[in-house]
């Protein structure tokens, strides 16, 4: 396997307290993958650093091939959304993908425009003024329209209602199907894991406890997803595949 | 990026560019008529100034004297907290690089703020000259009101000229880094305040004096040039030189030492019915005054170092700024 994200001995500390450390994993390309662990595992830390929104206090992180953070040709590479789906409150939804084209010298406006309309945002509207949903919807949006290679979402879903939340992931579905993206979705509901992802990473306390194919994990184990993540989460568990 | 800096900022760039319009057509409509007042009444103009003008020529003053701190509050300090805060730099810093938009974001403001604090000063400037010059030909003596301060003096120099611009250069920059290093919003803006209020005081009561090297006066004390001896026991002569900033002064004895004025000269001031006795004598047992002063054709001199100076600071804030942040969250 191609790993499009590749970290050794990654660290990051906090004023003292380390999020991440010693973290080595490879995440496939091409692939769909669910970053799945219970909180305080350094999966937002993980992102971030991916992103190049931190820098590592340790080890060393490399996402398709460069530095993450080393410049505009790196990032045009790596769509990112947020947890809880930051948008200026204050800027319209068109204000949005007009700072998209600005600033994206591979932006795509018409990917871009014909998903607002089908999502149904009115691009007049303050993003401020946007339901939870419409926000993760237009955040997601602007990490698609960069045409990126890999695209990281931090629990996009997270404060989205059941409904919101069926309806984000079959759209992130559809749309990763039709560009080709690597995704890389990282969640601590593993119910959402298996409807999106065809890859799984089970992180805990900064370790890979588990990684591979879904289907081949669920035959491998005989177990649903949910009981296998389960049983690799306990802190006794440390079974390799 | 330099349309999501405009983008950001257009709401209160309009909110302020118009106080500055209102001000603006305030002051053009009254400028012709305060120079006309200034050629009747000549030595009688301060005396006769109307309310009007006084309110305006006030007002301006004011407006120029705070705005830079309402930049470095209002613009500086929410520039990067409020996209802490808000969660947005994750979007901002994955669609540019955060060097760029912290560039353009920090060079963009900056030039908008320093616009409308030079527009602001220089307008003030030009509408008080009348005033400033009646001021300067009072020679350091009190005039009616609050129409005392030249424009060399610490009061007025902050509200004239282009030193504003430096001000609110330096203002902003300050609080874009107060903003960077604290990371919330309200305690950055308050905290921008008094680091901003001390730098300005600081530097006009110990580097402003010294920015050009003073000049020296030793004149002797008369009922013409006394001013006053203060709780402190020290003596205040004004200049026979318009517009002067005397910076401090000290009283020599016959041997060239500075000395606190004799006790006897209180009293004899005190009770004569005619001081100039008291100064004759005074003068004749050898005692003068040493005066030291920059005289009022190093107003632009002196406003051109300090604006310099100031740019140069907000330079230096701008690099930190970028150095914290880089520092903080990376």
């Amino acid at each position: 396997m191609t790993a499009i994200v590749r970290a050794q001995g990654l660290g990051k500390r906090f004023r003292g307290r380390w999020a991440l450390a010693d973290c080595t994993l490879d995440i496939p390309a091409g692939r769909v993958t669910g970053l799945v662990g219970p909180n305080g595992a350094g999966k937002t830390t993980l992102l971030s650093l991916a992103a190049g929104l931190l820098r590592p206090s340790a080890g060393s992180i490399e996402v398709c091939g460069g530095r993450p953070g080393s410049g505009q040709a790196q990032l045009a590479q790596v769509g990112y959304v947020a947890q809880d789906t930051p948008v200026y409150a204050q800027l319209t939804v068109a204000d949005h993908l007009n700072l998209g084209a600005r600033v994206n010298s591979g932006w795509d406006g018409e990917l871009a425009r014909a998903r607002i309309t089908r999502i149904g945002l009115p691009p007049g509207q303050r993003a401020g003024q946007l339901s939870g949903g419409q926000q993760a919807q237009l955040a997601l949006t602007l990490a698609l329209a960069k045409r990126p290679r890999l695209l990281l979402l931090d629990e996009p879903v997270a404060s989205l209602d059941p409904l919101a939340r069926r309806e984000f992931l079959q759209d992130l579905t559809d749309a990763t199907a039709a560009q080709g993206l690597t995704v890389v979705h990282s969640s601590h509901l593993v119910a959402d894991v298996e409807r999106v992802c065809d890859y799984l990473i089970v992180l805990v306390a900064s370790r890979v406890r588990l990684a591979g194919d879904v289907s081949r994990l669920k035959a491998a184990y005989a177990a649903s997803l949910e009981d296998l993540v389960l049983s690799f989460l306990a802190p006794a568990a440390g079974v390799a595949r | 990026m330099i349309w999501l800096t405009w983008r950001q900022l257009r709401t209160q760039a309009a909110v302020l560019f118009g106080l500055v319009a209102v001000l603006a057509v305030l002051l053009a409509a009254t400028r012709a008529g305060l120079s006309q007042q200034y050629q009747q009444d000549g030595a009688a103009f301060l005396t006769r100034i109307s309310g009007t003008y006084r309110t305006l020529y006030l007002a301006g003053a004011l407006s120029v004297l705070v705005l830079p701190c309402l930049i470095a509050m209002f613009w500086g300090a929410p520039l990067i907290t409020r996209e802490l805060e808000g969660g947005t730099f994750r979007l901002a810093w994955t669609q540019v690089a955060m060097a760029r938009w912290l560039a353009v974001k920090l060079a963009g403001t900056a030039l908008a703020a320093m616009a409308a604090a030079g527009l602001l000063s220089l307008l003030v400037t030009w509408w008080a000259a009348p005033i400033d010059t009646a001021v300067a030909n009072l020679d350091g003596r009190p005039g009616p009101g609050l129409l005392i301060f030249a424009r060399l003096s610490p009061e007025m120099f902050d509200e004239r000229g282009i030193a504003p611009i430096g001000y609110a250069a330096a203002g902003f920059m300050l609080g874009a880094t107060i903003g960077a290093l604290i990371r919330r919003t309200l305690p950055a803006m308050a905290v921008t305040a008094v680091v901003f209020v001390a730098v300005q005081v600081g530097f006009a009561l110990v580097l402003r004096p010294v920015l050009i090297g003073p000049e020296h006066l030793v004149v002797p004390v008369s009922a013409a040039n006394f001013l006053n001896i203060d709780m402190f026991n020290s003596m205040t002569v004004t200049l026979a030189l318009p517009g002067a900033w005397s910076i401090s002064q000290q009283t020599l004895n016959p041997a060239g030492h500075p000395v606190s004025p004799p006790a006897w000269l209180y009293d004899c001031i005190g009770s004569a019915r005619e001081q100039q006795g008291c100064f004759t004598r005074f003068a004749a047992l050898g005692y003068r005054q040493l005066v030291s002063y920059q005289p009022a054709a190093r107003f632009w001199p002196i406003q051109c170092g300090e604006t310099a100076i100031y740019l140069l600071l907000a330079l230096l804030l701008a690099v930190s700024c970028g150095w914290w942040l880089r520092q903080r969250l990376c």
